[in-house]
């Protein structure tokens, strides 16, 4: 909200400077965005006279002038055609910055003449559009004065935002009113007389409401007014609203909006010539229609708190008026609205509307019940001053609701909530400037507050009451203190993990990426998604609309987005949510990766390979190591969901229920869908289903107990059927010796096909690591366990030794 | 001199002659083998008397020696000259670049969120978290938001078309929610705070329809708007690394915090930059915490007494943070994925922030 400096010295006397009033509102929460002072900007720029106008030796356009600038006389020359012997105007002297054009006057000659200044046009002076000719200032204006004090322009304008709470801070006296409880001044008494009626009615208002729906407008204030000439406004009221941007239209229109902004009291006047019939308040009907003053039509539903007379909806209750009933220049007589709207509705209806003004903004947080009356009456004063005419008796449809509460306020709960230590004489100190009605009790005051306050409701508002006004830097800060000399640590152990795997992760070469959790629905289906449970109602793109089921397609989406950058290999990974439904189990935690293009880039010393299956895999398998999850419990099948390739991709599990990650390549269509160049490969890790991590009574490791005797390895390359996969044959050899224990490692190092082998074979070698813990081994023991090998793969997988 | 002499001689001038470790060899079969001078030699003695042998013995064998050892230390010098003629020719371009590794790198969120909990960590906040897909109670009516109520407007919020509970779907509009989720399920004292994704239906050059909140919370019998200040002031002070970084606290509105404030930390712009910390006096304000005490409405609605309990909560934006301390120019970025920035704004893997460690480089 803006208001004028000399706005806010009509309801406040004080000599406190611009930037204390400043400093002081920010600190009562009625936070300054902005303060122009266009007194300072335009503070070079004085009133001058032409004292003398002749044409231009060298030029037909210009002129030769010689300006008096109350202090000497300069010549000018002038390009302006109204230049003029006589002229009151604006100059502006050498060394000046001109704030329309921005540039620094110089000392000039202008076709061979000295020019040492210049008069100034509106669009140079940032006022105006017009550049031709030069201002124009009374003829009484004094020579040398400021010409933004001459003109009224050296009024600062601050702009305020008033959070939702304070419905009183939107009219200016709200605002003076803080801060006189602040000490900046006195709030200024508002003397509100009544204004005699010369006749009685001129108008019948009626409230048309169920007594579940007759909150929506409670009381609802009218009063005839005749014989008023709707001229302009006088000059300072046009300036005022000039001023905090809003456009003077009439006397009667600006005397409302003028309320509005003064009182926080919203008004309206219809045109009495243009009404038919008695005016009735009531809920609108589903299809009823508004042409409103902002000169768009609206269609309204049920349940919307209007304004009606025999032709239709007249307005909208504290929203806006309509173009039907409005006052112009014709208008002779009127009906003057001051009613009570409630916010709940109002913000309803200007929501679904899509109509934000004046009145709404106030309604919606709540207009003072009282100024029903208070500001119908100075409306009316205001109307008679300006416009002439006289009044007809107040009609008032309704009754001003009670809401007067009291609450008790404790200064031990002042102390106890808020830090601070006050007593009684200074809550009293605060509170009465505010408008409460404070007790003369000690220890604990009970406080009404004014009517204009629905926001204060218990005690809890009235500690922030006197709190803010007491000044939130006073209150003392209170550092945490413990009785141990260390804090007790208390991270989560799925936390801890959590941690662990992105910082493994990136340890293995991966770059952290954050993307959306929505993503389009058409590309959500390729991994599972897009259910309309899960579409957004108002997504803010087309592109965003669905919840992600996967972070993999985000990943492949960026790395079309990088790769279209020249950015081809890389390895990206996101640790995120992903959700299969909307309850809070459907959200997974999910970490996912994804590696494109080759291993690294093209180098002198290396061979450079497309990333596969087993960089996704050995990605996955290292973050289950960062959550403690790793080596023989972990199955791997080859069941990947669709959108990896049928052929080159595995899931890791637990059992056959708890699936830990997906891996491998992905599918070659899914990966032409999004526009990404292959080769692929990522995985999925779920980390809901990897165990819980448990809180250790010890951190004990088992003790190490190395073998005293040599390990001995020996290879076995055996020719298996193409189907029997690496995992089947190591788990075969590792059962030969059973009891014997001696076999401690089998790692497949050769994997052949091709030549020398049959059609439907290949060839698998193992290196097979056999350990003795009591006695070296001799070549019969390792011969013995040899020939167990041979035969229990021959019996698991019918493979044979190659020969 | 004698014969013996003469020998010694030639043989040490062979050794001495060799080039190379194999000519040495045969230097030394020819000097000291089966067949040498010296052995024969050496074998005659069987033959001498007593006398002579213990005169020529161990003369001769002082020859050997002497031979044995002058092959040995040729051996030696040739050996290493043709090492170092085998490492000569191995010479390579050392100012060839080395093997590539991929370097990752952590995401400035997750990085601002780890600072932001190791300094709650050593303050005992623990971490609680709620689900992204909140309803339209735990987002808005238990923190004391009333349907309508113009408050709801400063969350333009995303729904869901389902509902939980007879209570419409929502995309959180702010991490507060798990405070209400928190409350409903533990008694205090509670001392958490809630990291996570938030959303707004917003998007413009300060504004993006993700991100992300930690929210904190904080309720026993005592606590009070002084540690509320306390708190945030040590944060602020740790996280940004200035030990005198002007604080400024201002009354605000949240519908679930009475007193509600906001917080302002002093910075300075100058030339187009924007450097945290400097005189507040002389310089700007950054608002960067919402935070108050907890509305007993609050409380009541999470089944919690708000005659026994009372407590303090804040809000903070996690981007904002990583950008004012980082000087990471635009928000929308954080979300594009795109490598390069990554690389840049990104964290080492092992830029591990703690307080004890340091919190950052």
């Amino acid at each position: 909200m803006k208001f004028t400096l000399s706005w806010l010295k009509e309801h406040l006397d004080t000599h406190a400077h611009l930037d204390e009033i400043v400093d002081r509102l920010t600190a009562l929460g009625v936070e300054v965005e902005e303060v122009v002072d266009r007194g300072a900007l335009l503070e070079p720029f004085t009133v001058a006279r032409i004292v003398s106008a002749n044409p231009h030796p060298n030029a037909d356009r210009l002129q030769v002038c010689t300006v008096d600038t109350g202090e000497k006389r300069v010549q000018v020359v002038c390009g302006a055609p109204n230049a003029r012997k006589g002229l009151m105007g604006v100059f502006a002297r050498t060394g000046t910055t001109v704030p329309g054009t921005g540039l620094k006057l110089k000392k000039t000659k202008i076709r061979g003449v000295e020019s040492h200044g210049m008069m100034c046009s509106a669009k140079e002076m940032g006022l105006g559009e017009d550049h031709d000719s030069i201002i124009e200032l009374s003829e009484d204006a004094t020579l040398g004065l400021p010409f933004a004090k001459a003109v009224g322009l050296d009024d600062p304008v601050i702009d305020v935002a008033i959070t939702p709470n304070r419905a009183d801070c939107t009219g200016v006296r709200g605002i003076a009113r803080d801060l006189a409880a602040a000490d900046i001044g006195k709030l200024k008494p508002r003397q509100v007389s009544t204004v005699e009626s010369t006749f009685v009615g001129g108008t019948v208002v009626t409230l048309d409401f169920t007594k579940d729906t007759a909150d929506a407008c409670p009381v609802f204030a009218a009063r005839a007014i005749r014989g008023v000439k709707n001229g302009k406004s006088p000059q300072w009221l046009a300036e005022r609203l000039k001023a905090v941007g809003l456009r003077p239209i009439s006397a009667l229109v600006d005397i409302t909006n003028y309320f509005t902004l003064d009182l926080a009291r919203p008004l309206h006047v219809f045109d009495t010539a243009k009404l038919s019939g008695d005016l009735v308040v009531r809920l609108s009907k589903n299809g009823e229609k508004l042409a409103a003053l902002d000169d768009k039509d609206y269609v309204l539903e049920d349940g919307m708190t209007v304004i009606a007379d025999d032709s239709g909806i007249l307005g909208l209750g504290g929203i806006i008026g309509g173009s039907a009933t409005a006052c112009g220049p014709e208008t002779t007589e009127v009906v003057l609205e001051c009613a009570l709207f409630d916010p709940t509705r109002t913000a309803a209806t200007g929501r679904k509307l899509m109509i934000d003004s004046d009145a709404r903004y106030r309604f919606e947080r709540g207009v003072d019940p009282e100024s029903v009356l208070t500001g119908m009456e100075a409306a009316t004063a205001m109307i008679l001053d300006l416009c002439g005419g006289e009044a007809g008796g107040p009609v008032i449809a309704g009754a001003v609701p009670d809401l007067s509460r009291t609450i008790t306020l404790r200064l031990s709960r002042i102390a106890g909530l808020g830090g601070v230590e006050m007593n009684t004489d200074t809550v009293r100190r605060i509170l009465r400037p505010l408008g409460f009605t404070v007790s003369d009790d000690h220890d604990e005051v009970t406080v009404v507050p004014p009517s204009w306050r629905c926001d204060v409701e218990g005690e809890a508002d009235l500690v922030e009451e006197v709190l803010r006004v007491h000044g939130y830097d006073r209150i003392p800060a209170v550092f945490p203190s413990r009785e141990t000399a260390l804090p007790e640590l208390v991270p989560s152990p799925e936390q801890s993990r959590e941690r662990r795997m992105r910082r493994q992760l990136a340890a293995r070469g991966m770059v952290e990426a954050v993307t959306w959790s929505f993503m389009k629905a058409d590309v959500a289906k390729l991994f599972g998604g897009g259910d309309e449970s899960l579409t957004l109602a108002n997504p803010i793109s087309a592109d965003l609309d669905v919840m992600r089921p996967s972070i993999l397609p985000n990943l492949l989406t960026a790395a079309a987005w990088n790769q279209a950058r020249g950015q081809g290999d890389f390895a990206l990974f996101e640790l995120g949510p992903a959700y299969a439904d909307t309850s809070p189990e459907g959200q997974a935690k999910v970490a996912a990766g994804l590696r494109s293009g080759s291993t690294g880039p093209r180098h002198w010393a290396g061979e450079m390979r497309a990333v596969d299956a087993f960089d996704a895999k050995a990605d996955a398998l290292a973050a289950l190591a960062a959550c403690g999850v790793g080596g023989d419990i972990l199955q791997v099948t080859d069941d990947a969901p669709s959108w990896y390739h049928p052929g080159r991709s595995g899931s890791l599990s637990l059992s056959q229920r708890t699936v830990l990650a997906h891996f491998g390549e992905i599918h070659p269509s899914i990966l032409s869908r999004l526009d990404v160049k292959g080769p692929a490969a990522g995985f999925e890790l779920f980390l809901n289903n990897v165990p819980k991590p448990k809180r250790k009574g010890s951190r004990t490791r088992q003790l190490l107990d190395p073998s005293p005797f040599q390990p001995v390895v020996r290879d076995f390359a055996f020719v298996v059927d193409e189907a029997v996969t690496a995992a089947a044959l190591v788990l075969a050899v590792r059962n030969a010796d059973k009891g014997g224990s001696l076999i401690e490692g089998v790692d497949v190092f050769d994997l052949y096909t091709g030549k020398g082998m049959a059609e439907g074979e290949k060839s698998l070698a193992v290196a097979v690591t056999l350990q003795s813990r009591d006695k070296t081994l001799t070549d019969k023991k390792i011969e013995a366990i040899a020939k167990k090998i041979t035969a229990a793969v021959a019996k698991a997988t019918g493979g044979r030794l190659r020969g | 001199m004698n014969d013996l002499e003469k020998l010694e001689q030639d043989l040490l001038q062979a050794v001495a002659a060799s080039g190379s470790v194999a000519s040495l060899e045969a230097v030394r079969v020819d000097a000291l083998g089966k067949k040498s001078s010296i052995s024969l030699l050496m074998k005659r003695l069987g033959g001498l008397s007593l006398e002579e042998r213990k005169e020529k013995g161990p003369l001769y064998n002082k020859i050997k020696r002497r031979i044995e050892q002058a092959i040995e230390s040729r051996k030696v010098a040739l050996e290493m000259a043709e090492l170092g003629a085998k490492l000569a020719a191995e010479r390579v371009d050392v100012t060839l670049s080395a093997r590539p590794e991929g370097e990752g790198r952590i995401h400035p969120i997750s990085q601002a969120l780890d600072e932001v909990l190791a300094i709650f960590g050593a303050m005992s906040f623990a971490v609680a978290e709620g689900p992204d897909i909140e309803d339209d109670f735990h987002n808005f009516t238990a923190l004391n938001i009333p349907p309508e109520h113009p408050a709801r407007q400063m969350h333009d919020t995303f729904y869901l078309p389902g509902e939980r509970d007879g209570s419409q779907l929502v995309l959180r509009t702010h991490t507060s929610p798990v405070q209400v989720r928190t409350m409903q399920i533990q008694k205090p004292p509670l001392r958490i705070i809630a990291p996570g994704r938030t959303y707004r239906s917003d998007s413009d050059m300060t504004h993006t329809p993700m991100f992300h909140q930690v929210e904190g919370l904080v309720v026993d019998e005592h606590a009070h708007m002084g540690h509320l200040k306390g708190c945030v002031t040590e944060f602020c002070r740790a996280y940004f690394e200035i030990a005198d970084l002007p604080l400024r606290f201002r009354p605000s509105f949240f519908p679930f915090t009475e007193p509600s404030a906001e917080v302002d930390i002093g910075c300075l712009r100058k030339d187009g930059e924007l450097k945290i910390g400097g005189k507040g006096d002389s310089g700007d304000w950054l608002e960067i915490f919402g935070c108050g005490m907890v509305h007993p409405k609050v409380l009541e609605a999470c089944s919690i007494d708000p005659h026994t309990y009372q407590g303090f909560a804040f809000g903070l934006g996690v981007e904002r943070i990583a950008m004012l301390k980082y000087g990471i120019p635009d928000l929308r970025t954080f979300f594009e994925a795109d490598l390069r920035w990554l690389r840049h704004y990104g964290f080492a893997a092992l830029d591990i922030p703690s307080l004890g460690g340091g919190l950052s480089q």
